[in-house]
């Protein structure tokens, strides 16, 4: 197997736009649950909340991080809005056109501009369909008159280009998934995903099965593709520092909802939530210099079955305690509001959501928990 | 039946005393139906008496293989274990020790926490019965006052409502917690030497917090020795004081994490660090390592790393640098090692010509 080759000369990361950008993709109020059911009758007995309510925009040529941990609903949003499941409420639009209303032959057209790379390399590609096939599959699928794509050789082809655009030999074409490594098998997935040549990408954890120096030419080659082919991604992700590098905004998700959205420079030097400001101190910092006072927060993720009243986070939260208990925070679930320059948080009390009282916070924390330990 | 695998090397003496676990020259292959695949190739390090070391390195460098030899997991065969490889703890030759006697070190002076805690714990067992089993077979202690030590362990991981928590089965708990279980449960035979094997990798990061923490906890008031394999530099850049990197079955470099991850000596090292995405490389292309591990069945004649490294010259294909015979010791690199038949190294390092074909 030789290496793959990098595209050095088609990269050029955008300079930050002159002008604002239009928006893409535009969602609200999304809902998606999965009903719970059970005993004899399999009555439904509630739901997963596993999207609660999401509107936000994805702006024409950018890159929106969609970050959050398990359960958080960020992959669900991603395969929903590209209509891999139904929504349970709510709207989304590409490029003005709706997405949810359409059916058969006009939501055939419509998924030619919307695509999607998937997280598992392996799991993701056919064990039994050669790669000319699985790049294929979706050209034969949108096959008409106008593009001729259900010719063979017009479609072997444009299998052929889309595999050189990531760097992958033409010649591969006739082989097997089996045969490739992690890294290659997930260039055939974008491979495929771009083949229609679509406007809009989701990236659902493209790179995590990926080890670090593998990672590192996944991300310089979708940054050298989007380039080239003028695309826009969602990109969603558990690990922080690849959310930092590649977006230029983020949305930071908690069970079902946003809670905070801003560009990248406005959520890594000013985070205003206290999800997002704990989930940022928890990263750790390959620099062993950098000794930062950890916010450790407490217990593990309610289940989104049922999620906590009032602000989801509360159970959790470390402003809450600083600030005494304050109640709005269990009887209202506070909403997306912009705190200057498209910077947006959902806090009752974001005025004093800052590092530095989570730095307070975390040194009382170190203070208290040595004084347990001497107790004990 | 005793079934020591090996008689121990002609010769050899223990480390010193206060070193608890030094590994010589491991090697361990596996004989497989296409192969064999050197997996371990020759890797040495120790840790003393309350020490924390970090094993860094990608999928296939063989630092879990490494862990599961000293442990003595491996299914021999269709591992094998080079007899002339010797693993020293607390003065005596692991190797050399029949399955009864490792038994009684497995656990008890040495125990392990693993990377996916539900593939780990026996399912079908609550998570007290589980730790209750290995207290009661390592101290000789009844049935019920396992189970209390049991409860006490998870108390000690910070598991609140331990007595319900530990009626409870694997699957009704959060990975975190299934986490600490494994903590509690390592811990509970007041081991020497604790080797976590990817502990946190399968947790988000916010668990992930709790659980290096925990660990730095326990290793603290314990005095255990801590292994740590890993394959996040952040990771181990919070949790532990030296650090061994390891490339396709070897050693390539060691020091302090200060001294590796700040100034790293070796190529791939370098090229590791620097590709790691950060706020700070916005905008700029990330540093690749061109191509892809080596073959496992097929490793390359001379320097393992030298295929994908951007200042390979003369002597990297011809000749396999070992940390073993370094000089300085510390980076197994022929670009510090005057290479055999060569001159000096190259003071400056200069990218190979033709280095991106």
């Amino acid at each position: 197997m030789t290496e793959p080759m990098t595209t050095e000369d088609t990269f050029a990361q955008p300079a930050a736009a002159a002008q604002p950008r239009e928006p893409l993709v535009e969602i609200r109020d999304l809902v998606k649950y999965y009903p719970i059911r059970g005993g004899i009758l399999r009555r439904k007995l509630g739901d997963v909340k596993a999207v609660d309510g999401v509107s936000f925009d994805v702006l024409r040529g950018e890159v929106f991080g969609l970050v959050g941990e398990s359960g958080c609903g960020k992959s669900t949003l991603g395969k929903t809005l590209i209509r891999l499941q139904p929504p349970t409420s709510g709207s989304a639009a590409i490029g003005g056109e709706p997405i949810f209303d359409k059916k058969g032959a006009d939501l055939k057209r419509l998924r030619r501009r919307m695509q999607i790379i998937f997280q598992d390399p392996v799991g993701s590609l056919n064990p039994r369909m050669p790669v000319s096939d699985i790049i294929g599959e979706g050209l034969l699928a949108q096959a008409d008159k106008e593009n001729n794509w259900g010719t063979r050789k017009v479609r072997d082809a444009r299998v052929g280009d889309y595999l050189e655009a990531v760097g992958l030999r033409r010649d591969y074409a006739r082989r097997y998934p089996h045969e490739f490594s992690g890294g290659q098998r997930q260039r055939i997935g974008i491979a495929r995903a771009l083949a229609l040549a679509p406007e809009f990408v989701v990236c659902d954890e493209p790179v995590s099965a990926l080890d670090v120096s593998i990672q590192s030419q996944i991300l310089n080659l979708l940054l050298d593709l989007r380039a080239q082919f003028g695309l826009t991604y969602l990109f969603v992700a558990h690990n922080l520092s690849v959310v930092q590098y590649i977006s230029d905004r983020v949305g930071v998700m908690y069970l079902g909802k946003i809670v905070e959205l801003a560009s990248v420079e406005q959520l890594y030097s000013n985070p205003r939530h206290p999800y997002s400001i704990a989930l940022l101190s928890a990263v750790p910092n390959p620099n062993p210099r950098i000794r930062k006072k950890r916010l450790v927060m407490k217990g593990d993720v309610p289940s989104p079955a049922a999620p906590p009243s009032g602000c989801r986070f509360h159970t959790r939260c470390w402003l809450r305690e600083q600030l005494g208990n304050p109640e709005n925070c269990v009887t209202e679930d506070p909403p997306l509001r912009d705190i200057g320059g498209g910077h947006q948080t959902a806090c009752h009390w974001a005025e004093k959501a800052t590092e530095e009282a989570a730095g307070v916070f975390a040194a009382r924390q170190a203070t208290v928990d040595a004084a347990i330990a001497v107790e004990v | 039946m005793t079934t020591t695998y090996s008689s121990g090397v002609v010769g050899s003496r223990p480390p010193a005393s206060d070193v608890l676990l030094e590994i010589r020259d491991l090697r361990t292959h596996f004989h497989v139906m296409d192969g064999v695949v050197k997996a371990v190739d020759g890797v040495s390090f120790g840790i003393r008496q309350g020490e924390t070391l970090g094993v860094v390195g990608e999928s296939g460098c063989g630092k879990s293989v490494t862990a599961l030899t000293i442990m003595r997991l491996l299914d021999t065969p269709p591992a094998e274990i080079d007899p002339d490889s010797e693993i020293w703890f607390n003065g005596r030759n692991l190797l050399t020790l029949a399955e009864e006697q490792m038994r009684a070190v497995r656990g008890n002076d040495i125990a392990m926490i693993f990377q996916e805690p539900m593939t780990s714990l026996n399912p079908v067992y609550t998570v007290g019965d589980q730790i209750a089993e290995a207290v009661a077979l390592h101290q000789r202690l009844s049935q019920k006052a396992a189970w209390e030590k049991a409860v006490d362990s998870l108390k000690a991981v910070g598991i609140n409502t331990p007595e319900r928590r530990a009626k409870q089965y694997p699957h009704e708990l959060s990975g975190g917690m299934r986490q600490r279980v494994m903590i509690a449960m390592a811990l509970s035979c007041d081991p020497k030497l604790l080797i976590a094997d990817e502990p946190t990798t399968a947790l988000d990061v916010t668990i992930q917090a709790q659980i290096l923490e925990l660990i730095r906890k326990v290793q603290d008031e314990t005095g255990a020795a801590l292994l740590l394999i890993t394959h996040d530099l952040g990771v181990v850049a919070e949790t532990v004081k030296d650090v061994v990197v390891m490339y396709a079955g070897r050693v390539v470099e060691t020091g302090t994490v200060d001294d590796v991850l700040m100034s790293p000596k070796h190529p791939y090292t370098e090229g590791l660090i620097a590709s790691i995405p950060s706020k700070e490389k916005r905008g700029e292309r990330l540093n690749v390592i061109r191509g892809t591990v080596p073959n496992p069945f097929n490793m390359p004649a001379g320097c393992n790393f030298a295929p994908r490294c951007p200042y390979r010259f003369g002597p990297c294909a011809d000749h396999d640098p070992r940390i073993e015979d370094a000089s300085p010791p510390d980076v197994a690199c022929w670009l510090y090692t005057p290479a055999p038949g060569s001159p000096v190294p190259p003071r400056t390092r200069a990218r190979a010509a033709g280095s991106t074909t």
